[in-house]
């Protein structure tokens, strides 16, 4: 799903870096606030973790093979915004060192993998594993979770591509989704069986406390883990909700800019069936209040796909601010936690 | 280390070497860039934005064989993606097109990876204001990618000598049981490094 130089036209490629820029921006600004300094080696050591994994080859159909992305499961093992770190590392150096994917793409390509993909599929597992507890509802989130967070940035990718004018909507959005849905899927069990693994033997970095495997943890670890038990997942994967909100603005952002223009143009369900009792005109007549941007476009703007996109941006921030002054009304005072401070450092000397 | 065929003309000695590594990242952005906006009635000028990235070439004494092979590694993921143009009425120009102005930044950035090692482009960075914890995690990645690979490597060697059996569904389990287990070798690699980091007056 690495976008090459020369796919993106100038506006999507400035419009991805910046989202890119402001998502990532983000991450690092939460990390150097709350990270420990004994983590820090970690984001570089995942990142160069992931590119190792990315080199094991799992056998396919006849000869081909695939390998992993590794988002969903750096997000499930360290948290949505030192995935985004750690995705966006190696997308950097997998461009500069070699050209797997190209310098003007960049912001597209850390966009859709490390921001969609990533923050959208820890979603899914997260939910998901707040539904199910326990290691089956832990393996279970990270198959759906590994398949939609593929599949999602497939679709944002394939919206970048249209929208440049590179290749036509109708035929990159059914290829690029539907070989996506294929790979998701691979993507979804290796990333199911690797937290399997690691749940045998730390069954913390999960989450979980041992007592819930049947198996029991491998006893002899001659370099024991050297920090207690939980610790890792408090230090790193907890989410602060504001990196979180700000993730959620960037993606809604950019898929509302990149994807919703090519939306079908049938009439939904409830237009049709007005058109087939005939009171859609009825309805025109009588309303209330102009709409302001009428069937999702913006007025006064000539291109038609501008004119959604500009729209849909603009409806994305008006709701997204709508909701967020809601919360800020319904939710108690007293109920929002204040951060922790910053653990301090420890001195090794 | 064994996976060094990655990263390996970029310490040679030339004139190209010898530059200063923000040049060479410009230029390379730059010419990545102006090649992105050259629109499709203009095709020629992409002949002209070849010649600089092919004096450098040869200039560097970075192999051909190198370069070639690296093209031919990365030039199939493109042309699948840009096949989906050949779907569309006339569009096979545009895929000759697509695939001349892609192949050109492609051999840039090659070029650029293969005249500059990745410590310098770090350098780079931190002299722009890139945030100081992504330059380091850039550096860390960079410096244990070899050894990490190495050891999957030492890992899958290890498992494929006790084991006889290959069949497909296995092979799955035993490869994913080894990213975990990277994982985890990873980030307790990642606490020895820390107290090292410390022991030499890191902050």
């Amino acid at each position: 799903m690495h976008i090459p130089d020369g796919f993106l036209d100038a506006k999507t490629a400035a419009a991805t870096g910046a989202l890119a820029i402001a998502g990532l921006g983000a991450a690092l600004r939460q990390a150097r606030l709350r990270l420990p300094a004994r983590r820090v080696p970690l984001l570089g050591l995942s990142a160069a973790f992931v590119f190792a994994a990315q080199m094991i080859n799992f056998p396919v159909v006849g000869g081909t093979s695939g390998h992993l992305i590794g988002g969903v499961l750096t997000a499930a093992l360290l948290g949505p915004g030192a995935a985004v770190i750690v995705i966006s590392a190696v997308l950097i150096v997998q461009a500069f060192l070699f050209a797997d994917g190209g310098i003007t793409a960049l912001g597209g390509n850390v966009f859709n993998m490390a921001l969609i993909g990533a923050v959208g599929g820890w979603a899914v597992y997260h939910l998901l594993s707040l539904a199910i507890k326990g290691l089956p509802g832990r393996l279970l989130a990270a198959l759906l979770a590994g398949w939609t967070g593929t599949v999602l940035a497939s679709i944002a990718c394939a919206g970048e591509l249209a929208t440049s004018g590179t290749i036509d909507a109708a035929s990159v959005f059914p290829t690029m989704i539907g070989v996506h849905m294929v790979i998701g899927i691979g993507e979804g069990l290796i990333t199911a069986l690797a937290l399997a693994a690691i749940a045998r033997v730390r069954p913390e970095l999960l989450g979980l406390s041992g007592h819930e495997f049947p198996v029991a943890p491998v006893p002899s670890q001659p370099s024991a883990p050297t920090c207690p038990p939980n610790a890792f997942r408090r230090a790193v994967a907890r989410e602060p909700v504001g990196s979180l909100v700000v993730f959620g603005l960037l993606i809604s952002l950019g898929l509302a800019w990149f994807v919703a223009p090519f939306a079908c143009p049938w009439p939904d369900g409830l237009e049709k069936v007005a058109e087939t009792l005939g009171f859609g005109q009825k309805e025109a007549e009588h309303r209330a209040v102009p709409a302001p941007a009428p069937d999702y476009k913006m007025p006064g703007i000539r291109s038609e796909g501008v004119a959604a996109s500009v729209a849909g941006t603009a409806g994305t921030i008006l709701v997204f601010g709508l909701a967020w002054g809601l919360a800020g009304v319904l939710v108690h005072k007293s109920t929002r936690r204040r951060p922790p401070s910053d653990p301090p450092r420890e001195n090794p000397l | 280390m064994r996976a060094d065929f990655l990263d390996r003309h970029s310490r040679l000695d030339s004139p190209i070497h010898r530059l200063p590594a923000g040049v060479k990242l410009i230029a390379a952005v730059t010419l990545a860039t102006a090649a992105v906006a050259i629109p499709r009635s203009q095709a020629l000028w992409l002949a002209v934005l070849s010649a600089p990235p092919l004096i450098v070439a040869a200039v560097s004494r970075v192999p051909w064989k190198f370069l070639a092979g690296r093209m031919l590694l990365l030039e199939p993921l493109v042309i699948a993606m840009a096949a989906l143009l050949l779907l569309q009425p006339d569009g096979g120009r545009a895929f000759l097109f697509l695939l001349a102005r892609t192949s050109l930044c492609l051999f840039t950035m090659i070029l650029l990876a293969g005249t500059t090692p990745f410590d310098d482009l770090l350098q780079v960075l931190r002299k722009l204001r890139v945030p100081a914890l992504l330059v380091t995690t850039l550096a860390l990645m960079y410096r244990y990618l070899f050894v990490l690979i190495d050891e999957s490597q030492r890992m899958k060697r290890a498992r494929m000598s006790r084991t006889f059996v290959n069949r497909r569904t296995r092979s799955w389990r035993v490869s994913a049981t080894i990213i975990g287990l990277l994982f985890l070798r990873a980030s307790e690699r990642a606490e020895r490094i820390y107290d090292a980091m410390c022991a030499r007056g890191w902050r």
